[in-house]
């Protein structure tokens, strides 16, 4: 552990605002988001290749979690009436615009194709709708880590090009999961292999930015954020062995599919916290800048991209 | 139209005309303004004169009706911060202008009581007419005063033989109506928009309170109001100029800490009266916000300091957020293939038992 580092603060204040999104919703739209991103693609590559139940599987899952992350960020909004202001203008410089026009397009088509998969009609138009979904799902899956990333909150933008492995991982993860959990076991394969990647690669990126001897890693290991990053790898880990063990039993594929699937709303949850954790400690918004000031006058090179995590202590 | 052409520096990276980062001679232009746009107009603070009466604070309140809160920013509610003569805390959605107050000590050796003029008992500070008489003064005050007797007077500031010197500093901060400024960049409604006057104001009939500006400004300034749900921030006094007038804080200032004006002439004179304090001897004395090579592509609103920036709650090297957009672009599209990839393989890896 690193030792505590001296600064200078206002009496202790936060220099930047720590973020107004509201908790459980917006880790909950990322977890929903990337459970449904990666199930419409396992859908849509499922339908072409013959596998009737775990498409079905996979687009009640994508049409379900989509319908619900687009409720939980209206409700996150400070105006909900207003929520087609998202589609006044594209502006590429925001995330969350051009999350706008990946999300509404995909939670239209996943929650059509959704609903007429229960109500059994027009079966080419749902095949149409499958493909238009996980056409989106990809980038629905992955533009959140860039939505948190490009803050100024220090243990988030630090790790801008490691958050969207995280994210995509953890996405395989759940979504794989799920459909693990739902699918019988003649046509749950690919939904097991899947969740085994995703799992896999969620909990790599995870090591990678823990294991950063930055002081804007530390609040992954501190206080709430620290407890649910815990509960997030022992879920995942434990989930990844079992369905590596037992993944092709009925209830094995149950139980880990279910785990995974916790394991990955936890990271959302964890990777949120430790965000406002960092926002609210003006020592992570000084210590890595006074870090980069004194290599800038040490006459260093800093990478082009300049961070902390580049920086030596 | 303008926002078509930020499209290619925000996905592929390359920035020569610096739209994301770095120098931006003509940002009205930059946000689409035809070139007979008014020019850029900013704030000067010069902390240095600053004698923390709020009266910045109270004229900011007063013209653009914002609600009484407390030093943590709570709506409507009166009470003291219990930390300083700072009773406003920070700025937010209801304070556009807040004066930091800092009371800092150092420990001066007795027996040296300072008397007389702030200043005076600066070394280097050239010559006093008050030196002769001064003199004889000390000497009068060290056959009665030492540092046992001050030490039993005051046992607070009386430690071992040593007295403490004490200096105030004060500061209004501001919302710095920054180059590139990551609030504007991030709003996904374009509520945030680039005045012609080249200063960042939200549109209170656009916002839909989605807060994704509030941690994406790197100094803190913009937030949102409870029980209205959208954000609000320093608007210059957009109001104001239109009709020619200057910004309300500006106005009531008593001392001239803030100044408004054209930016270009606000660099210039900040630049002399930084070279003036140098020369007076006040090493501690730098401009901030004032380089447009910094993170933020210079500041609209830039400020003297007389000591480093985190001691009045300023971030020490702020970068906007924007900057590395085009390499988080890439990440997600190599994550978002690499799902797709992982998909196709798992699917077409996987034998069906029917």
């Amino acid at each position: 552990m690193v030792e505590e580092a001296q600064f200078t603060s206002y009496y202790g204040r936060p220099i930047i605002k720590p973020p107004v999104w509201k908790s459980p919703e917006v880790p909950l739209y990322l977890f929903l988001g990337g459970a449904a991103g990666s199930s419409a693609v396992l859908g849509a590559l499922a339908d072409v290749t013959g596998r009737p139940h775990l498409t079905r599987v996979a687009r009640l899952t994508a049409g379900g979690s989509s319908i619900a992350s687009v409720g939980f960020l209206i409700i996150d909004l400070g105006r909900p009436e207003r929520f087609l202001h998202m589609l006044r203008v594209l502006k590429p410089t925001s995330p969350l615009s051009v999350g706008s026009y990946i999300l509404a397009p995909f939670s239209a088509a996943a929650g059509a194709t959704a609903a007429v998969e229960l109500l059994g009609w027009f079966p080419r138009l749902k095949r149409f709708g499958g493909a238009v979904a996980a056409v989106f799902g990809g980038p629905l899956a992955t533009y959140t880590a860039v939505l948190l990333s490009n803050t100024a909150v220090p243990s988030w933008h630090a790790f801008h090009g490691k958050m969207p492995f995280v994210f995509g991982g953890s996405a395989m993860a759940a979504g794989g999961g799920l459909c693990l959990a739902f699918t019988p076991l003649a046509e749950s394969a690919p939904a097991h292999k899947m969740a085994i990647i995703g799992a896999g690669i969620e909990l790599a990126a995870l090591r990678g930015i823990e294991r950063n001897d930055s002081i804007v890693a530390e609040p992954y290991h501190r206080g709430r954020a620290g407890k649910l990053m815990q509960a997030a790898k022992a879920c995942t880990a434990s989930g990844l062995g079992l369905a590596v063990l037992v993944g092709r039993t009925r209830p094995g594929a149950v139980v880990s599919g279910v785990l995974l699937a916790a394991g990955s709303l936890l990271t959302r949850f964890g990777v949120f916290e430790a965000g406002v954790a960092s926002a609210e400690d003006p020592k992570y918004t000084v210590v890595p800048q006074r870090e980069r000031l004194a290599a800038r006058q040490a006459g260093d090179r800093v990478a082009s991209n300049g961070h902390a995590s580049t920086i030596t202590r | 139209m303008t926002s078509i052409s930020s499209v290619s520096a925000a996905y592929t990276g390359r920035d020569p005309d610096h739209r994301l980062y770095g120098p931006l001679p003509d940002v009205q232009g930059e946000a689409g303004y035809d070139g007979d746009h008014p020019a850029r107009v900013g704030f000067f603070t010069d902390t240095s004169v600053c004698i923390g009466c709020k009266a910045c604070e109270v004229a900011c309140k007063e013209w653009n009706a914002l609600p009484m809160d407390d030093s943590h920013g709570t709506r409507d509610v009166i009470g003291l911060s219990g930390m300083s003569y700072d009773n406003t805390g920070q700025l937010g959605a209801n304070t556009w202008r807040h004066v930091a107050f800092i009371e800092q000590s150092r420990p001066v050796d007795l027996p040296t009581p300072t008397f007389g003029r702030p200043g005076d008992d600066r070394q280097d500070s050239g010559p006093s007419p008050a030196d002769g008489p001064r003199d004889t003064q000390a000497a009068a005050q060290q056959s009665v005063l030492n540092a046992e007797a001050l030490s039993e007077f005051d046992p607070q500031t009386g430690q071992s033989g040593t007295d403490k010197q004490i200096r105030w500093l004060m500061s209004s901060d501001v919302c710095k109506h920054c180059t590139h400024a990551g609030c504007l960049d991030v709003c996904p409604t374009g509520a945030l928009f680039r005045t012609e006057f080249g200063t960042v104001v939200v549109q209170g009939d656009i916002c839909n309170g989605c807060g994704y500006c509030v941690p994406s400004c790197p100094y803190g300034v913009i937030n949102q109001r409870k029980g209205d749900g959208r954000v609000f921030k320093c608007t210059l006094c957009y109001d104001r100029l239109t009709d020619g007038l200057m910004p309300a804080c500006a106005t009531a200032c008593p001392t001239q800490s803030i100044q408004f004006g054209n930016l270009d002439e606000l660099q210039a004179r900040a630049d002399a009266r930084l070279a003036t304090l140098k020369r007076q001897g006040v090493e501690t004395a730098r401009l901030y916000g004032r380089d447009e090579d910094d993170g933020v592509g210079g500041a609209g609103a830039f400020f003297l300091l007389l000591d480093e920036p985190e001691v009045y709650g300023l971030p020490p090297d702020p970068i906007v957020t924007t900057r590395d957009l085009p390499a988080m672009w890439r990440s997600a599209a190599a994550a978002a293939a690499m799902i797709i990839g992982v998909a196709l393989s798992a699917v077409l890896g996987s034998r069906r038992t029917r």
